[in-house]
């Protein structure tokens, strides 16, 4: 039976920069999938568009390519990435550059577009579709004006159209991090668009690639077990026709790969887990079957899935204020006391400066005692040292900037063994917030298009 | 009957899911889910978790991967970016999660499983 390789280089804008290079000269692979967008990315790209129109996409994903482009092109290994960002024709066109430079000829790049809706979205709301949030259920109407980026995720389809066009690299913006793994395999294999059962192993062979390491022994519990963790390996996934899978990593490479480490990632960021939402196909999770085939290879099967909605996900960003924060390191004897005695000051003297902030936006933490489970594990009782983190929110930028200039002063004005005061006072970032909505699938699709064009 | 960790029984992930956080717990066996089907409640979670669950906890049967799915509620302090927590994603959770004792027949424990 026909069988391909598909391997994740990349989980997220920031990843190991080494991997996919690594992951493509590791051994065979046949397909490479690269995630940058979490849905911060796209504001970010949007600002950066604004500034230069010739910005908005993922750059790391182009100096990868600049690596690696005679290479690729050689061994037909194709590249399928979200890396578009908010603009995918500016992204081609610096791949396009680097192929002129290094004389890579007939280089194909396809280019999906349609899921930015953001200019979009005042005629959507008129036109009816409320977009109501999907926690709140308020409606998007009275938000508009503050809206930055507003995309919907969008499936595998167009995906292999490019790959039908003969594209080596297709970019996208916001299409489903699982999408990337089941465009090759519909594009491979011809599975129907209502095959279910075969869209929805594709679909879960993407979550489970989706976040690099993470099924290859990266965050996995019994961390003492895995051997080489510096030296992880990427995933792949050698799938099959019949949509049973294989998930495995090159030899020679850290990490391992069980049903243990396959299982934890397939509940990452897990919610209803017989009704797993995507554009192509609903996935059901309890209908897998995990079995150890050799060493750090498991073989799964069994997957069974249902149609998918009429809907299709939105998510907007808007700007819903400002944060800041920042941390003090404290020493005992008695370090608890001294610590909870500076963020006191700090508190106090905002107060009297007319600087309050509501209770949900202030947050105190001591790293070292409880910041992260509080009532989890037992404190310590004279921990030797603890640091203070401090941080407020508030539309007000400038009480969220006053609040940056108070902890400073604790390194005289406070109690002693006060220190690790540097980098200057911190400043207010952006608080960009998102607008889970759902929107008439039909709304998106119509406006998909896919180009590939040749260098 | 023995008291253990779950950590001796089973491993767990975490991330985030909107403002709250998603904890899969997996039991390693078949016996050992049963237990944990039966003791891990949503309720015996939530008080668990007292110190930072404020919204309710819902749980989902993964019997296939031997495994529970909790969903803790309005744990994060807010949606991922507004969050001013150092664990703005649920990331430590599942290690958490892993703390809570459990009593579990002495015969399904194997060498060196005692918590």
């Amino acid at each position: 039976m026909k069988t391909i390789r598909i391997g994740n280089g990349q989980g997220f804008w920031g990843d190991n920069v080494d991997a996919p290079v690594r992951l493509l000269r590791g051994g065979e692979v046949d397909y490479i999938g690269m995630d940058y967008l979490a849905e911060v990315t796209l504001s970010i790209m949007m600002r950066q568009k604004l500034k230069d129109p010739n910005k908005g996409y993922a750059t790391d994903f182009v100096d990868f390519i600049g690596q690696v482009l005679p290479e690729l092109k050689e061994r037909g290994v194709k590249v399928l990435s979200n890396a578009g960002g908010l603009n995918p024709h500016a992204c081609r066109e610096k791949i396009f550059e680097l192929a002129r430079e290094q004389g890579v000829e007939n280089l194909k790049v396809g280019v999906v577009e349609g899921d930015d809706l953001t200019d979009r979205l005042t005629e959507l709301v008129e036109a009816g579709h409320e977009m109501r949030n999907m926690d709140t259920d308020e409606p998007l109407a009275p938000l508009l004006e503050k809206v930055s980026s507003a995309n919907a995720y969008i499936g595998a389809a167009p995906v292999v159209e490019a790959l039908a066009q003969g594209a080596d690299i297709v970019l996208c913006g916001r299409v489903t991090d699982t999408a990337l793994a089941l465009a090759p395999m519909i594009h491979e294999f011809g599975w129907s668009a209502d095959d279910w059962d075969r869209l929805s192993a594709g679909t879960i062979a993407g979550h489970i690639l989706e976040c690099g390491p993470q099924c290859t022994g990266g965050n996995f519990t019994r961390w003492w077990e895995v051997p080489d963790l510096w030296n992880v390996g990427y995933p792949i996934v050698e799938a099959k026709e019949d949509g049973t899978f294989t998930v495995t990593k090159h030899e020679g490479t850290g990490g391992l790969v069980t049903v243990d480490t396959v299982s934890e990632q397939l509940l990452y960021e897990m919610g209803n887990p017989e009704e797993y939402l995507t554009p192509d196909v609903t996935a059901d999770f309890s209908s897998i079957q995990l079995e150890q085939d050799g060493p750090d290879r498991v073989h799964v099967s069994g997957i069974r899935g249902s149609k998918n909605t009429p809907f299709l996900k939105v998510s907007a960003s808007y700007l819903a204020g400002f944060k800041s924060s920042g941390t003090l390191t404290v020493t005992g004897p008695r370090a608890v006391d001294k610590a909870r005695l500076c963020a006191e000051i700090v508190w106090k003297r905002l107060e009297r400066a007319g600087v309050t902030f509501e209770p949900e936006h202030r947050e105190e933490e001591l790293v070292g005692v409880d910041a992260c489970l509080p009532g989890v594990f037992p404190a310590p009782s004279d921990p030797p040292e603890v640091v203070l983190r401090l941080g407020v929110r508030d539309r007000d930028y400038d009480k969220v900037m006053r609040f940056g200039k108070e902890l400073a002063p604790l390194v005289t004005a406070g109690p002693p063994g006060v220190t690790g005061f540097a980098g200057g006072r911190p400043k207010p970032q952006r608080v960009v917030a998102y607008w889970p909505a759902l929107l008439a699938r039909e709304e998106v699709e119509a406006h998909i298009s896919v180009s590939v064009e040749e260098v | 009957m023995a008291k253990v960790r779950l950590s001796e029984i089973a491993h767990a992930r975490s991330g985030d899911k909107g403002d709250g956080s998603n904890v899969g717990l997996i039991a390693n066996s078949r016996e050992l889910y049963e237990v944990i089907a039966r003791e891990v409640t949503p309720e015996r979670v939530k008080d668990h978790f007292r110190g930072f669950v404020h919204g309710e906890v819902d749980r989902y049967e993964v019997a296939n991967l031997h495994a529970l799915n909790f969903i803790l509620h309005d744990s994060l302090g807010g949606g991922g970016t507004e969050s001013l927590k150092t664990d703005a994603q649920g990331k430590t959770h599942g290690q958490g999660l892993l703390q809570m004792q459990i009593e579990v027949p002495e015969e399904l424990l194997g060498e060196g499983d005692r918590g």
